[in-house]
């Protein structure tokens, strides 16, 4: 074992060559572009014996690592934000084909308008697609995630594809201290790739992903996804104990951070979760009692660790960094599920913030914070709050003053040459 | 697997590979050159396919395909080719596959995916010399929706999103050139009508390593509108009229595998299928009749100045 000093991306890179995978389908993409450099190079050096091709596009891309996969070979790739909804229709069917590939998402806010920066509406938008989803707040997160990302998805009752998230720029360009596994007890872990009945070969021919007809033999094939998926969740508490074991970090399916005695809490995913961290040791400083709770499993949702996480605290903030249009924050509809009807649910607040990279501050999470110890006091469930500060504000007011500055400018000097 | 080398008609196999009861239209010109294809391609093959009439071959729990099949999407047959060819590839290559395990890889898609929605992905494995095999069914528009017009459409062709009285107003597009001028392995066209010289470029394009695309019209008798009983009838005028040129590209050229001595009038094949009726119903329309004779006569002229007669 040796402590790197890595970046998300190389630790997703890391990840993928402990894992030994056979294949990776690539295409380029901000802020994911840095993994497939990473590996490109392993494989150059031989350092790694995998093949990589890139292909013309995310949908091929996908459409290429599920029928790899479909063949009988351990499969990795990586996309981001545009890429992932450009090959969205392919991730549905490699779910339904039950190809456990392993697909790392580095977050990035969703066209349009256009940006680089991170936020979750890109990987949310594949939520219902069957991919299992794990969910990262450091790099050596992201490492041991891939790695777990292949036992989850290869288990005999899974069989499922899986995708790691971490954060563009917050996490994918930001070097962290990871110790890097024994690469022979790594590939011990993650064990040789079992195809099981899943391939293609001259001696026995198969016919896979085939149409159906009828809505009785669709709703079967799609219930064994679902039953799957739910299957994962006591399988990846097991994988979970094992690689703690092992390697000596634990990741359980829900996080937590000083919020068993906590009478409030904050609810977070990824890497921002580590700035509500901080938060938290600032306030409990102060002497308010909260704690954070981090989902680390999205797909398949871990309904029963939220509820026990949550159970009895008076009052809790659900911070998404996501925005479902016409509804508010798509985690806190899903913790609500969670809680509706538990005795001792608490009050849920909604607030969204973090969208495109945008910053949430420690002052914010002292008022999330206050909001919470108020609702709590007059037992009323606060209205959902979008962040966004008079500074901000006020920046848009100054861009928008300079635009029109110009546009003014403009039209007066075409009026001169007209006249 | 005969590997003899075909020549006549009665070199052609006699055994038939493909089972029969699909759920395919009757007379379905795309079936009849999928069963002469099949035959010599054999079974030692996997399909991938895109959306299309075909995708209702092998439907749950049934197939008529001896050997294997992958169903993708639209968009991306092609790039499923990549993904088994490549899986297939590593396999060997880290021997935990023996050599006779391996396949061909064969993409079936209609017109619709292959000269539109899925080029882009088709035009990637050209430029990765992908070896794969490509047939495209091309029936002249998006046939499993009720006939729409696709890229694949015929000038003038009345179709159900061009019913006007001019019928389609666009020109069908030349994916022949297009997959030519990439320098693949090989492209062809066929006709199920043309059974020997199908059986010949399928024997050759089997033997060859790379892209290849077999291009077979696929004459439809939903889509164009005419009893199943003349679709070989059908076939054989596209051939005879110079509208469906039969030819293949290798090596950097283009070979005419049959030049109808003398072409039969284009209103022959025309009047045969109730998508041109309006070029003879109420009355003749000379002039438009007139410009698609002008159009395949052109065709043929270019063909006459490339062999330098």
């Amino acid at each position: 074992m040796s402590r790197l000093l890595l970046t998300g991306n190389g630790a997703a890179a890391w990840g993928a060559r402990l894992s030994n995978v056979d294949y990776i389908p690539a295409f380029p993409i901000t802020p994911q572009t840095e993994i497939i450099e990473t590996l490109a190079a392993w494989i150059g050096n031989n350092e790694m014996p995998s093949r990589m091709v890139t292909l013309e596009s995310e949908h091929s891309m996908i459409t290429a690592a599920a029928a790899a996969s479909a063949t009988g070979v351990r499969v990795f790739t990586a996309t981001s934000s545009q890429g992932l909804l450009y090959g969205i229709e392919m991730m549905y069917n490699a779910a339904g084909w039950r190809t456990p590939l392993v697909m790392v998402n580095v977050s990035r806010g969703l066209s349009a308008p256009i940006t680089l920066e991170p936020d979750h509406n890109d990987v949310l938008a594949a939520r219902d697609s069957g991919f299992l989803q794990i969910h990262c707040a450091t790099c050596q997160e992201v490492l041991d995630s891939t790695l777990i990302a292949y036992r989850l998805a290869e288990h005999e009752r899974v069989r499922l594809p899986v995708i790691v998230n971490q954060d563009g720029f917050y996490l994918s360009f930001t070097r962290e201290p990871v110790e890097l596994p024994d690469s022979k007890l790594a590939a011990e872990f993650v064990g040789d790739y079992n195809a099981e009945n899943m391939r293609f070969r001259a001696s026995s021919p198969s016919s896979q992903a085939v149409a159906v007809i009828g809505g009785g033999t669709y709703s079967y094939f799609r219930y064994e996804i679902h039953l799957a998926a739910l299957q994962a969740l006591t399988v990846y508490d097991a994988i979970a104990e094992e690689f703690n074991e092992r390697f000596g970090r634990y990741y359980p399916a829900v996080d937590t951070y000083r919020s068993d005695d906590a009478e409030f809490a904050f609810v977070m995913m990824d890497c921002y979760a580590t700035k509500a961290k901080d938060a938290v040791d600032r306030l409990r400083d102060s002497g308010i009692s909260i704690g954070l709770v981090r989902p680390r499993l999205l797909r398949p949702f871990p309904e029963l660790a939220l509820q026990n996480a949550l159970r009895g605290k008076k009052a809790v903030a659900v911070i998404d960094q996501n925005l479902s249009m016409g509804k508010g924050g798509i985690l806190h509809t899903e913790i609500a599920s969670a809680l509706y009807g538990q005795n001792g649910a608490p009050l849920l607040a909604s607030f969204v913030g973090g969208l495109g990279g945008r910053d949430i501050s420690a002052e914010e999470f002292y008022q999330i914070a206050a909001a919470l110890k108020e609702a709590a006091q007059q037992n009323i469930t606060p209205p959902p709050r979008l962040l966004y500060t008079e500074a901000e504000l006020r920046g848009i007011r100054k861009l928008q003053a300079i635009a029109h500055v110009e546009r003014e400018e403009l039209q007066a000097r075409q009026g001169s040459h007209e006249s | 697997m005969t590997e003899k080398f075909i020549k006549r008609m009665k070199d052609l196999p006699s055994t038939h590979l493909l089972g029969t009861g699909t759920p395919m239209c009757a007379g379905c010109g795309g079936l009849q050159a999928l069963h002469e294809i099949y035959d010599i391609l054999g079974e030692n093959t996997v399909f991938t396919n895109a959306a299309g009439c075909m995708t209702l071959l092998a439907s749950y729990p049934f197939t008529p395909f001896r050997g294997s099949w992958l169903y993708t999407a639209m968009a991306s047959a092609p790039a499923g080719a990549q993904g088994i060819r490549d899986a297939l590839d590593i396999l060997l290559e880290k021997k935990r596959m023996p050599p006779e395990d391996d396949l061909q890889v064969v993409t079936l898609t209609g017109d619709g995916s292959a000269y539109g929605m899925g080029l882009s992905a088709t035009s990637g494995t050209i430029d990765r010399q992908l070896d794969y095999l490509y047939i495209c069914y091309d029936n002249e528009g998006y046939g499993n929706t009720g006939q729409q017009f696709s890229e694949a459409t015929p000038h003038a062709a009345k179709t159900s999103t061009s019913k006007g009285a001019r019928g389609f107003p666009g020109f069908k597009k030349d994916l022949f050139a297009i997959w030519a001028a990439n320098k693949p392995a090989y492209v062809a066209t066929v006709i199920g009508a043309e059974p020997l010289d199908l059986a010949k470029k399928i024997q050759k394009a089997k033997a060859i390593k790379g892209p290849r695309l077999i291009l077979a019209l696929a004459p439809c008798p939903t889509g164009w509108d005419y009893d199943p009983k003349y679709s070989n009838d059908i076939g054989k005028l596209a051939v005879d009229t110079g509208i469906w040129p039969l030819k293949e590209y290798e090596n950097g050229k283009v070979i005419h595998t049959k030049i109808p001595r003398q072409r039969a009038p284009v209103e022959d094949y025309l009047k045969t299928q109730g998508r041109f009726k309006h070029l003879f119903h109420p009355e003749r329309d000379a002039k438009m009749i007139g410009e698609i004779q002008a159009r395949v006569d052109a065709y043929w002229e270019t063909i006459r100045d490339e062999n330098g007669n």
